[in-house]
This record gives C-alpha cells, structure tokens and sequence, in this order.
C-alpha cells in the first residue's frame, strides 16, 4: 500500500464517522483538529475503524502519531505493509 | 416487536413454527444457544441503547436484557384506545441546527451513525419561565439565545452584567469531564447573579429537566442542562419518541446487537469483587465479560449478590423527587384555545421556588406545562390530536401504597388540582368549560407508575443524587451508564451510554 493510498484509508474513515465535516481540502501536512472539528471521540473512532476493516491496531501511545494526514501515512504504511497489504 | 436471536441463528428463528410456544422464557426465545457474551447491558432505554450500537458496531458479541415490552425506559410510549402517548420525553433537548458541531447531539450522531434527517427534529415555537401567582414575571427563550438574553435584560436590566459573566462561565465549563470536582450551582451562580428571583427563574427549568437533588445541583449538572435548554434548545420528532426508539433500535440491529424483551435481570452474582453471572427473571443464568447498567445505580446494588459475606458495596441513596403527570387530550389544537404560542412553560407561584421531595401528595406550586403541538412541524405535518401535558412535583410515599380505589379517586382530584394550577400561566381560555368541551381523553402517571414499568426506586426519574461520572462500581467489570452516570437529558442519557462504552470497553481494548 503506497502512502497516498494509507491516505485515503484514513480520509474514507473519516468521511463516515464525521460525515458533517467537508474532507475534500485538508492539507496533509497540517494538524486533523486545526482543520476539522474532531474530538478524543473521534479519534479513538479512527483507531476502532482501523481495526475493524483493516485489523490494524494502534496503540493509545502512538494516537500522536494520526495528528495529521502526512503523518498517519508515515505511521499506518508499514503497519499495513506489515500485514501484506 | 420482532425478537432477536443470536446472531448466527438470524434468518432461522421465523422458520421455526413452535419458538412462540416458548415466549414465557427468556432463553428459549434464543433457541438456548446464547449463554456467555462479551457485553450484558440491562435496561434498553437511551443509554443501553447507545451503549449497545457502538460496542455491536465494533464487533463486540452484545445483549440488552429488558424487563418491560417496549424499549425506552424512562423516554417510553404506550397506547391506551388505540391512542399513543409519549411518557418523559416533552422535548428533546440540546438541539442545534445543521452545521453547529462540537456539542452533545453532533457528537451523538457521529458516535452512532446517525444522521441528522433521521430523527427528522422540528424546532419548538418558543417557551418560558413564568413566575408568580398568575405567572407576572416571564421570561421567553428559544432557540436562539439572544432572545432569552435580551428577556433577561428587559426584566433584569441591574442583573445583566452579572447574567453575561455567568454565561461565560457556563460557556468555557468542561461538562463532560468525568473528573470534575463537585461545587454548588447556586453558590456559583449567586456570585453574578444576586436578584433571587432571576435565579430561581433560571433553576426552575434546568432542576426540572434533570435535576436528581433537592434545592441545588452539582454545578458540572446545571451546566450541561443549562446548555442543553438554554444555549442549544428544543424540538422533537413530529412522532415524538418513538422516531428516536425506532432509529435507535435499527443501527442496533444493523450492528447485529441482540436483545431480550420481557426478561428482566434478578440478580448480578459476584465473587471476589468481579460480576460472574446474570440471573434473569425465569431462572435462567447467562455470563458476560462485562456487563453495563442503566437501571440506576441504588437499583443495580440491590442486584448485587456476593458469594462471599464481607463483601459490601457502597450505598447509594435513591433519590427523592418524583413526578406526576397529566395528558389531556384535545379534539383540537392547543391553538384553538388561545394557547398556540407556548412549546413549554416552566412555572412556579410562590415567592420562592421549591424544588424538593413534595411534602403534598402532589405539589401544584410549580410545574411544566408541554403542549407537545407547538413544535414547528412545517404547513402540512401536524400530530392527529392536541396535547396538553402538566408535570409536578408528588410525594411517592403518598402514592405507592393506595388501595386501587382511593389511587383512582386520588388521581381524577390531583388531575383537576394540576390543570387548575397550570392554567393560570396559560392565556385566559375563551370560555370557562372550553377546556373540558375540547378534551377527548386524559391520563395520568403518578409516582407509582414510574416505579412499575421503569424499576426506579421511589419513582425517581432522575435518578440517586449521587452520581458516579466515571460509572465505576465495586465490582470490577460492571459499570453504571444512563441516569446515574450523571449526563442529564435524553441525548445526556445517549451519551452516557456511548462515553461508558468507549471508556471501559472499546479504548480500554478489552
């Protein structure tokens, strides 16, 4: 899975748990809070989906790390690499 | 109601010709197959409800066990000669329109998956506090803040300062800490607010709406209710709660949650300080890794049974206040008697205002007035009939125990003492007997009701006055959600529901 594509894993998430939120501009180098209202119930939603369609699990220590678009690549590739995907 | 069955088992149970031979138990609706899940949740009101779509949703294997036949709890329904009367819900609070984020209901629908169409909620006309013995004082709110603002500020021009600084500080409060430390509400709001009329005026609407202690509330209380009535607002489905209910049950569904109606919990059994069992009402036990109650925190204790002595759990007292209710039904409009403006009026008669167990059977001092016909539905939706409804204070223990004749002679006197009370913050009717000519039925809940179909103790909707936030109880894998959790409101019961789910189950990973 390339990097824009672990992207749009995130991007296709958050498209259905905050489907009042207009995902068609954000900058991937900037902050999901700064550019969206999402709160702690959200984000921990982002982490359920991802283990639930794609059985990938992050750890409350590493929530840091799906701060913004660029970094949730960073972090979630080779977690999906990892899975042969 | 369709009965649910395990979920492997779905799509054969309607093939079965003989599974309605065994409805008197509640497993054997389930082909017996189901004895262990990974979360029990008792009660299928709001918060069981809410609880149950997200840990469902995220492949936890759930049942809700209810004691009642129909979902709902405290916000239920019912029918009497085929007509279909609402019980708790008057509004939905915390409504904001399209677009507001960040607040109790958007957080909801994204927590559920819900969209906003889907509970189809019509904004209210506009309501009032209404104070004096002929209501002389009134203040209008909707929703939209700045009316209300400027009300206080025609009535209470010296108080307007100090109404400004309290709500800032209501604004910039963290209410859904689960952490927070407890402070007196009054305390807090006399240190800007100093005419104790406007502050009884802004207590009478909040204490009302979800208040379970007598006299004052937590400060963290009042400011989720305050905000929930004040700064968001009210409207409500055109079919009232079971717009809500039916939703509700439809994502749990979709979820593949399971249910089990008309089985209620007996008995939580314990060892060592962990829930190891369910006994349900035939007899039957079920195991579960956790199990979530909305049924109150004094009536989930008294469900405790330890294996061992020497194992105590704190007490929680049940709480004091509870409530009687009359619904007129009108063969017209409530507009057709001069009363076409009000949604809710909140009001109270007396120099002070007394929120606190009735020492009268029933007391007419103060109350809410809903006129569940005064919602904007649009020009061409209105509800069938008008409602007229009156909510009061009453004292349980006046009430329980009345042998069934005195009980009906008792309710047609206080019926006719509340509507007498609450037309006098209502405009003049157009004749003395307009109302009487109008009515087509009437009902009545009283304190009674509540502990019978809903298992409150004492007929306390609202719940113990102590409240568990972070609804940890002494034994490890049962927490409380719902009322007792301290969320106030239907979309504050919703979110408990959600907030307990997330917090003990689904972030804890377990």
């Amino acid at each position: 899975m390339t990097k824009d594509e672990t992207k749009q894993v995130v991007l296709d998430i958050i498209a259905d748990i905050a489907p009042d939120e207009d995902i068609s501009n954000l900058k991937p180098d900037v902050r999901l809070r700064d550019q969206m209202q999402l709160d702690s119930m959200d984000f921990l939603d982002i982490v359920m989906e991802l283990r639930k369609r794609h059985g990938i699990e992050v750890p409350e220590a590493d929530y840091i790390h799906l701060a913004s678009l660029d970094s949730c690549a960073d972090y979630l590739t080779p977690k999906f690499t990892a899975l042969g995907k | 109601m369709q009965e649910r069955a395990c979920s492997r088992f779905r799509g054969r149970v309607t093939a079965l010709t003989d599974y309605r031979l065994h409805a008197g138990s509640c497993l054997s609706r389930t082909l017996n197959t189901c004895t262990h899940y990974d979360v029990a949740i008792i009660g299928a009101g709001m918060a069981g409800l809410a609880a149950g779509i997200r840990l469902a949703h995220f492949g936890k294997k759930v049942c809700i066990f209810e004691r009642h036949n129909v979902t709902g709890g405290l916000n239920s329904f019912y029918s009497i000669d085929g007509r279909k009367y609402d019980v708790g819900l008057h509004a939905m609070t915390n409504f904001v329109r399209a677009g507001v984020k960040g607040t109790p209901l958007t957080k909801l629908l994204r927590q559920l998956r819900i969209e906003r169409e889907e509970f189809a909620l019509c904004e209210q006309k506009r309501s009032r506090v209404a104070f004096g013995p002929q209501g002389e004082v009134s203040l209008t709110f909707t929703n939209d803040f700045a009316v209300f603002e400027s009300e206080v500020a025609r009535q209470f021009p010296a108080q307007m300062d100090g109404f400004r600084r309290l709500i800032s500080v209501i604004r910039a409060y963290d209410d859904v800490s689960l952490g927070a430390q407890p402070e007196s509400a009054r305390a807090v709001v006399r240190r800007h607010v100093t005419d104790p009329l406007l502050e009884d005026m802004l207590f009478c609407p909040v204490m009302y709406y979800g208040s379970a202690t007598e006299h004052d509330m937590e400060f963290g209380q009042f400011v989720i209710m305050f905000k929930a009535l004040f700064l968001e607002g009210f409207a409500r489905p055109l079919d009232g709660v079971r717009v809500i209910l039916r939703v509700l049950l439809d994502k749990y569904r979709q979820a593949g949650g399971e249910r089990r109606m008309k089985c209620g919990v007996k008995k939580i059994l314990t060892r060592d300080g962990r829930a190891t069992a369910l006994l349900l009402d035939d007899g039957t036990e079920i195991t579960a890794t956790h199990i979530i109650s909305t049924v109150g925190a004094p009536e989930t204790e008294r469900l405790l049974v330890a294996a061992s002595a020497g194992e105590r759990t704190p007490q929680y007292p049940p709480g004091a206040l509870s409530y009687t209710e009359t619904i007129t039904v009108l063969d017209r409009e409530p507009a057709a008697l001069g009363w076409g403006d009000d949604t809710i009026v909140f009001f109270n008669d007396s120099e002070k205002f007394t929120y606190a167990r009735s020492e009268a059977q029933v007391d007419t001092r103060s109350g809410v007035i809903c006129m569940p016909n005064n919602f904007d539905f649009g020009p061409d939706a209105r509800l069938p009939e008008g409602l007229f409804r009156c909510t009061c204070l009453a004292s349980y223990d006046q009430w329980v125990h009345l042998p069934e004749d005195r009980y009906l002679a008792e309710k047609a006197r206080w019926y006719a003492e509340i509507q007498k009370s609450a037309q006098r913050f209502l405009p003049p009717l157009p004749s003395a007997d307009a109302l009487t000519q109008a009515t087509v039925a009437t009902d009545m809940f009283t304190p009674r009701t509540i502990t019978k179909y809903t298992g409150r103790l004492g007929g306390a909707i609202y719940g113990s006055p102590q409240k568990i936030r972070d609804g940890r109880t002494a034994i490890d894998n049962l927490y409380i959600a719902g009322t007792d959790q301290g969320f106030l409101g239907i979309i504050g019961a919703m979110l408990s529901g959600i907030s307990m789910a997330n917090f003990h189950i689904l972030a804890a990973g377990k």
